[in-house]
């Protein structure tokens, strides 16, 4: 017998199951083609402009900072400040999203290149999927738009965010997701991210910058209703 | 021989008075019982749904278990779709064997490794340097603890009986590379050093290998959950990722996940949730600028579909969170290492026994005051403390020598004949029944605050006072 055979049978004997009883299959089944919602805090289900505010303060207490520009034309002049601001060298890599190709980073003293990280690159920058209010949370999405590797390797991270993609859950979330790729379909990775990198393995004091970036620098487009 | 294959489990007395009389120790211990405990209950008090979501947590668990032979087969169907494979092992040999077939099939010289528990529980590392394959382990703490050559003494944090000192002096064995002059006062500098030591091993790695919190079968999804991103390094750099998880890490959906992480990083450490959190399916796709080219998952048995059925399937429901470790007074006193295996606290005291046998697991379950905190703060309600007594009565009917059956009540009675950490556990006690009694989700009637101040001025146990009990219970016996 294989081990995958022998683990089933061993399940289905503790269980007292077959396998093969219709109502447990329909249940089952019925769960993951309706992926029931369980209970979901109330605290992101907001008001555009509150839910932004909720999003700021939360990701600033993961220790992100956080800034509101009126359009995305905005986005490179903001990068290059805050880069100043943390004495960091002009230098961003990104991936091949358009959203952040067509912005006017020539206009600013910013060398932008493009491409994963091989892991020497200092500032990175990348453009959410999503976001979720209710953490304060960044959603990203692997692929050649924003690569992973970006979101992990640069000491520093500028990540972009569109007003218009802040949820107040995450459950709201799963189902942009689902839109985009398919029921039960994902992306190779899905990245959650609650603030810059950390650990406490130091005589349990928390410190920021362990192996991910140092910095989370999050800048959000709000084309909306002239909320600053 | 290593505490993997002989744990030391059976002397946990011996260990515990060790553990007693080591200053460092109780440093370290000191300091955790104040950080963690009130960060959790402050991070509860923040979320109205908090308790809402622990019924629901439950639930979710008790649901998949009921049903886990069907999720697992949608989960594996998934995981193929996305061009994954899957490997079953009905123990820890066969988890060895599967994963180091892989290196061997890749010629892998270096495995750069996330933090996994499941990783410890098979003694993964002695086996893939027996093989001439490198484990690097890169979670800040495991990496201190692999330098000391020791297993975790927590299982989110390994390293939290170490102070800074003792941390600073393996950096500076390990590290002969570095200047030895260099100025290591600051705990960042540490961690600098830390960070700057295993970027080059990330980045040269043959294979990432990972845990996982949980495994979706909606998506074939595994789960990762931390705060350094040494996982994801770990697994989107290297050419392979292996992901070693115990199968009951499945849920259904992706909303059953989302459940569950609500509860994960506040019970465990009272963030909102930890800092990244990673869903990974399958390898690379056609376009990706990096990512694994080859995806593995290698799902455990080791005597848990047998315990699916008995009065201890609702251990199965564990998510790692250790809160209850964090919140036990006999943990808080002896630290992680004198339960003698992989799993300490409450949750080892309980899984111990079912994974590597009564005989030799039998002592944890008496290292307990049965003071009740430890089910009053799990966020997917385990009866621990019920659980611990089921396994006292086995012990009763396995009849074991009454010398063993002693020294287990013995250890029990140490616990409880200590003034000290007695009136603790009943303070505590009292006030984590008069919490489960009352209305859900009224954190701020909770007596935590006043309970953790006095905790501050609790002394540590002393040589003398421990000595001459210790005596005296040795007497008795
Ligand atoms: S038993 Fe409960 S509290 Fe302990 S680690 Fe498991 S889930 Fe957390």
């Amino acid at each position: 017998m294989s081990a995958r055979d022998e683990i089933f049978a061993s399940l289905r004997r503790s269980l007292h199951v077959s396998g093969a009883e219709g109502p447990r299959r329909a249940a089952a089944e019925s769960r993951l083609r309706e992926n029931p919602r369980g209970v979901v805090p109330q605290r992101g289900n907001l008001p555009r402009a509150e839910r932004i505010a909720l999003f700021k303060r939360m990701a600033e207490s993961a220790f992100a900072s956080v800034s509101i520009v009126e359009n995305a034309r905005a986005v490179p002049a903001e990068a290059a400040r805050w880069l100043r601001d943390n004495n960091l060298p002009a230098t961003l890599r990104r991936g091949a999203d358009e959203r952040l190709a067509d912005m006017p980073w020539r206009e600013t003293a910013v060398a932008v290149s493009e491409g994963a990280s091989d892991g020497h690159d200092l500032n990175g920058v990348s453009h959410a999927f999503g976001a979720v209010a209710e953490s304060g949370t960044l959603v990203m999405t692997s692929g050649a738009d924003n690569p992973t590797t970006l979101n992990f390797l640069p000491d520093n991270h500028i990540v972009v965010l569109s007003a218009d993609d802040l949820a107040g859950d995450y459950e709201s979330i799963f189902d942009w997701l689902r839109a985009r790729y398919g029921k039960g379909m994902m992306p190779r990775a899905l990245n959650w991210i609650t603030g810059p990198s950390r650990s406490a393995d130091i005589a349990q004091t928390m410190l920021l910058g362990a192996h991910g970036p140092r910095k989370l620098h999050i800048v959000i487009v709000d084309e909306g209703t002239g909320l600053l | 021989m290593s505490v993997h294959a002989n744990p030391t489990s059976p002397h946990f007395k011996d260990n515990a008075h060790k553990a007693l009389g080591d200053p460092q120790l109780q440093q370290a211990m000191g300091k955790l019982r104040i950080g963690f405990t009130a960060a959790r209950a402050a991070s509860a008090a923040r979320l109205p749904e908090f308790e809402a979501l622990r019924d629901s947590a439950r639930d979710i668990k008790n649901h998949t278990l009921a049903n886990l032979d069907l999720y697992l087969e949608a989960y594996e169907k998934k995981v193929v779709e996305a061009g994954g494979h899957v490997h079953y092992a009905r123990d820890a040999a066969e988890a060895r064997k599967i994963i180091l077939d892989i290196c061997k099939e890749k010629g892998a010289k270096t495995v750069a490794k996330g933090k996994s528990m499941i990783s410890e529980e098979i003694a993964l590392n002695e086996a893939l340097d027996a093989a001439g394959v490198r484990p690097i382990e890169t979670d800040l703490g495991e990496y201190i603890i692999q330098l000391r050559g020791e297993i975790p003494s927590h299982i989110i944090g390994p390293a939290v009986h170490l102070t800074k000192d003792q941390i600073e002096a393996e950096f500076r064995k390990a590290h002969t590379h570095l200047d030895k002059d260099r100025n290591l006062e600051e705990p960042t500098s540490l961690l600098a050093e830390a960070r700057g030591v295993l970027r080059e091993k990330f980045l040269s790695a043959d294979i990432g290998l990972t845990g996982a919190n949980f495994l979706i079968a909606e998506t074939g999804s595994s789960v990762i959950v931390t705060n350094e991103g040494n996982g994801d390094l770990s697994q989107t750099l290297a050419k392979t990722h292996i992901v070693i998880a115990s199968l009951e890490k499945i849920v259904p959906t992706l909303e059953d996940a989302s459940q569950l992480l609500r509860v994960l990083a506040r019970s465990a450490t009272g963030q909102e949730l930890s800092v990244y959190t990673t869903f990974s399916t399958g390898p690379r796709r056609d376009g990706d600028p990096d990512g694994p080219q080859d995806y593995h998952v290698v799902l455990l048995d080791n005597g848990r579909t047998s315990m699916i059925g008995t009065e201890f399937q609702e251990m199965l429901r564990c998510i790692r969170c250790g809160a209850c470790m964090n919140h036990c007074p006999v943990y808080h006193a002896v630290g992680g290492h004198a339960y003698g295996w992989v799993y300490p606290g409450p949750m080892g005291a309980v899984l111990t026994p079912s994974l590597i046998g009564v005989e030799k697991g039998g002592l944890l379950p008496n290292a307990s005051t049965f003071c009740g905190r430890c089910e009053a703060v799990c966020p997917m309600r385990i009866p621990l403390p019920k659980m611990m007594r089921h396994w006292r009565e086995r012990e009763f009917e396995r009849h074991l020598t009454p010398s063993v059956q002693r020294a287990g009540l013995g250890a029990w009675a140490f616990f409880a004949r200590r003034p000290a950490l007695y009136r603790l556990a009943t303070r505590i006690g009292m006030g984590a029944l008069g919490f489960m009694g009352r209305n859900k989700g009224r954190f701020s009637k909770l007596p935590f605050a006043s309970g953790w101040t006095q905790m501050r001025d609790f002394p540590a146990p002393e040589g003398e006072t421990f000595q001459a009990q210790w005596k005296r219970e040795r007497g008795g016996r």
